[in-house]
């Protein structure tokens, strides 16, 4: 291709070259710009201008050009390098596309029925076809049940973080990492099934209610806390804990008075992150805590619960047009409140990270 | 890293002391131990409860792909067809994903600007914190309806190829629209592992292929990706066991039938997860039961995927 | 092959933070010139922009002139993968491709700019460049077999062998023996010698033996003070350097440790 860089082997000596024709820097720029324009002007001379026609057609055009022209003025290589860049560019916007498709999209048919009385009332005595209702039900169903989750697995998974930390070591701390590992794989719905099997065995077929929710909830959801807090008790440094013996003070008052409070900040972050992970968890509620349920529940051991994740699932299964409003409602819902857990945990993690490392 | 081996002024006992220290020792081995107990406990109690229908089943269960499980007596089922859907489903959303990832790891790591990246990263985060019931609402109700067009000139220009043999769903819902939205949904998983193993190539390597003259692009084919190889493929698996056991966005796209079939711009095929959240309610005699098996062969197949996820990560940190 | 390398008032930054400040210097071809200087100094950041490999380094940049006879450097719409591979470099830790064998290692920056090299032209660099590296013997039987099979003192020639591949008519040696034990480091050093026939190099030591033992010049690079910058003290033949310093700085630095 560019005879400028080749370099026989052999003793002759060719003419150094340090430089070579290049495309100048503002040539991407411009060129995106040009496409973009082009094929703006061409598509809707055409009158068929579509958003992602629009999107796919430009970067086809400038990444032919692109490549065309720094073959010719650049040499092979350049233009090798630089199909790879607008590829890798290309990835990152391919990816936030549907991000940004989905936040759009949800905002927008969800902002149609997202009111107060929407978040006020039950579909207690609503038809399916009717336009009224709400999800209040479905988000004391969420609140109840992932309450429980939470409360079953932030003790279970911190204290098998401290004890993997602090207590095990050799092959049963491996053999404990290991399984933690499958856990945080087993697919959700088994998850919902292993309660349905274990309620079967327990209570007899055919009762669904809050708790059964709450518990597959748990198994998703104690893996996840491990392993945020496994990592977060061993950024406490060796040398508090050392400090506290050396007072005298023994091992389980050194974990809770020294190493626990040090990292709570760490420890609230994961746990605020693992509630967001199951809030949003569909699959397993459909076959623990039902997917009927229309009234208020608040108790956690009698009858059906409906959750926000299963409210939306349950509308769009009716098919309605009324239906499908309520589930992008729902959505919005939903969305918002893992929204909220996430910026809540940034921000506790940023209040209380330590100031010493920095 | 080792902060386990910690206590070695041990106080001097007094018996007080001692009750505590042994107390909570005790309960932090307990819960360690519980995991394993519940993890026994899943595989036991899905064992058990699957075995009914099972031994009264007259059909193959691995071969067959009928599913006449709501009866009461001599049921007929078998999760072939959606052994194959769902890791065809799997498949294809692996295919879409890993290459997308493999590029917004390598944007992240080595091409946004320093000060943007942590940002950028956030932001493909962000792609893993949407429920997947809401993943499920915009496949079918954005997603499909926008695609049927585009199914429609694959059918026309490439139907010649198996995969996209016609007539196309008018709907839609087909197990490729399932597929892109699996390969949404995995993409965040695939990045972040990429992500980190790209992070930790050797300064020195780096520095090796740039000092003889190579350009971003050849440094990267020379040191970042051999070195992420074994990283790139075990998050790929991990994506691969997070699409095969994902749920409710098949459930709610796919307009489901029970066969085996590589068409995947008509409607058809079913994914064992998607099955069990659909047949649950309206489940009699051995249907529960049935479908508890199904959720076990589901169980097995993801065991299988992540554990070899987890080896391949493993053996791949040990080697750099 | 080998060029004269020109450097006039350069300055080295790392964002806002002045790093190197104002060197001029010559770098006489085929002959060996050492930088030494205590750690800090600048020596191996101001090594690092002959051949542009600081700015590689987010924030960092340099500014002044580095002419190459009479190509500079940093010229306008200068290339700085055109110019790394006129001037080769060899680290302070080997660091040959752990997924390659030998020979792929070796071909890997001559493969770039010649990708349709053919087999026979390919074996011949390959033993040429591994014979220039004074390793051929010892590998020949097992060329196909990662290069990180090979001991530290081997796989820092395999290094070697690696960049001279390429042609370049400068090599940089930012400390190549710090890591290496006292038989390797005997090793590297005679191949210093023998290179110097056909290229210009320019090797970091902390070690000012070896500086005095492989080096026909030497620069002594020092700081101005604590947070300030690293500045050139003193440059001249290496029996001068360090028999009879001109600066009490360079004294005191070289009789402080050496002998």
């Amino acid at each position: 291709m560019s005879s400028t860089t080749t370099r026989p082997s052999g003793p002759e000596t060719t003419e150094t070259v340090l430089r070579h024709a290049s495309l100048p820097r503002y040539f991407p720029a411009a060129l995106l710009a040009c496409s973009a324009a082009a094929v703006a002007g061409v598509l809707l001379a055409f009158s068929s201008f579509g958003v992602v026609v629009w999107a796919l057609l430009t970067a086809v055009a400038y990444v032919v050009i692109t490549v065309t022209a720094a073959a010719r003025v650049e040499g092979g290589r350049k233009a090798t390098d630089r199909f790879v860049t607008s590829l890798v560019y290309g990835c990152f916007l391919l990816a936030l596309a549907p991000l940004v498709s989905m936040l759009w999209t949800v905002l927008r048919s969800g902002f149609a029925r997202f009111d107060g009385y929407f978040l006020s009332v039950s579909m207690n005595g609503v038809l399916p076809s009717m336009d009224a209702g709400g999800a209040y039900h479905a988000i004391v169903g969420t609140l109840a049940i992932t309450g429980m989750a939470t409360l079953i697995s932030v003790p279970i998974g911190v204290m098998t973080a401290v004890y993997l930390v602090e207590y095990a070591r050799g092959r049963i701390k491996r053999v404990i990492t290991f399984f933690v590992d499958v856990m945080t794989g087993i697919p959700s719905i088994v998850a919902g099934l292993f309660v349905v099997a274990l309620w079967i065995v327990l209570f007899g077929p055919g009762r669904t209610n809050g708790a059964a929710g709450a518990i597959s909830l748990a198994v998703l959801m104690i893996p996840v806390v491990v392993r945020s807090s496994e990592e977060m008790l061993r950024l406490v440094p060796r040398d508090l804990r050392e400090a506290s013996y050396a007072l005298g003070v023994p091992k389980w008052r050194t974990i809770t008075k020294v190493v626990l409070p040090t990292s709570a900040a760490g420890l609230t972050t994961g746990i605020m992150l693992a509630i967001a992970r199951v809030i949003g968890e569909t699959a397993p509620l459909i076959l623990t805590a039902g997917s009927s349920a229309v009234s208020i529940n608040w108790n956690l051991f009698d009858g059906q619960m409906m959750s926000l994740p299963v409210f939306i699932y349950s509308q769009v299964r009716m098919g309605g047009a009324v239906n499908y409003e309520r589930a992008w409602a729902a959505a919005l819902t939903l969305i918002l409140t893992v929204m909220l857990l996430f910026f809540l945990a940034r921000m506790i993690g940023r209040a209380f990270a330590p100031k010493s490392t920095r | 890293m080792t902060t386990t081996d910690a206590p070695q002024a041990a106080p001097p006992p007094t018996a007080s002391r001692r009750i505590g220290d042994a107390v909570f020792a005790g309960l932090a081995r307990g819960s360690g131990l519980l995991i394993l107990v519940i993890l026994a406990g899943v595989a036991a109690f899905l064992v058990i409860q699957a075995w009914p229908s099972l031994s009264a089943n007259t059909a193959n269960f691995l071969t067959s792909t009928e599913w006449e499980a709501n009866v009461r007596e001599a049921p007929a089922f078998g999760v072939a067809a959606l052994a194959f859907g769902t890791l065809l489903a799997a498949a294809v959303a692996l295919l879409l994903a890993t290459p997308v990832a493999v590029g917004i790891a390598l944007f992240i790591v080595y091409y946004a600007p320093r000060r943007l990246a942590s940002v950028l990263g956030y932001l493909v985060d962000l792609l893993a914190a949407i429920p997947s019931v809401v993943y499920g609402l915009w496949g079918i109700g954005f997603l499909a309806p926008r695609l049927v067009p585009v199914f429609g000139g694959l059918t026309e220009h490439l139907g010649w190829i198996p995969l996209f043999s016609g007539p196309a769903s008018t709907s839609g819902r087909t197990i490729l629209t399932a597929s892109i939205v699996l390969a949404v949904m995995i993409l965040p998983i695939i990045t972040a592992m990429s992500r980190d193993v790209f992070k930790q190539v050797p300064q020195g390597h780096r520095e090796a292929a740039l000092a003889m003259g190579a350009t971003r692009w050849e440094m990267i084919r020379l040191a970042v990706l051999p070195f992420g190889r074994s990283g790139v493929v075990g998050g790929a698996m991990l994506g691969l066991g997070r699409a095969l056991g994902e749920t409710m966005a098949v459930a709610m796209i796919l307009s489901p039938s029970l066969v085996i079939s590589f068409d995947l711009l008509q409607s058809g095929n079913q994914t064992i997860a998607a099955h069990i959240a659909l047949q649950y309610p309206e489940a009699t005699g051995y249907g529960v039961s049935a479908l508890i098996a199904a959720g076990l062969v589901l169980f097995a197949i993801t065991l299988a995927v992540n554990m070899g996820a987890r080896y391949i990560v493993a053996r791949g940190s040990k080697e750099a | 092959m080998a060029k004269r390398i020109d450097v006039s008032g350069l300055h080295v930054y790392y964002g806002d933070f002045l790093a190197v400040e104002d060197v001029s210097m010559t770098i006489e071809p085929r002959s060996v010139t050492a930088f030494i200087g205590s750690s800090g100094c600048g020596k191996s950041t101001f090594l690092r922009t002959l051949n542009r490999m600081h700015e590689v380094t987010p924030g960092a940049y340099a500014r002044g002139k580095v002419l190459l006879d009479d190509l500079d450097v940093y010229g306008p719409d200068v290339d700085p993968v055109l110019v790394r591979s006129e001037v080769g470099m060899v680290f302070q830790r080997a660091n040959p491709f752990p997924t390659m064998s030998i020979y792929d290692n070796v071909i890997a920056g001559a493969r770039l700019n010649n990708k349709r090299m053919s087999r026979s032209r390919a074996d011949d660099l390959v033993e040429e460049s591994l014979r220039g590296a004074n390793l051929w013997e010892e590998v020949k039987d097992r060329l196909h077999k990662p290069g990180s099979g090979l001991s530290g003192g081997q796989q820092q020639r395999l290094c070697i062998a690696r960049a001279t591949a390429v042609r370049p008519s400068v090599l940089l040696m930012d400390e190549p023996c710090s890591a290496l034990d006292p038989i390797s480091t005997l090793a590297i050093e005679d191949l210093i010698h023998q290179l110097k026939e056909d290229y210009t190099i320019v090797i970091v030591t902390h070690n000012m033996q070896q500086a005095a033992r492989v080096s026909d010049r030497t620069a002594f690079f020092n700081l101005a003070g604590p947070g300030k910058p690293g500045r050139l003290i003193e440059m001249g033949e290496t029996n001068q350097m360090f028999t009879r310093p001109e600066k009490k700085e360079t004294e005191n630095y070289i009789t402080g440790r050496f002998g």
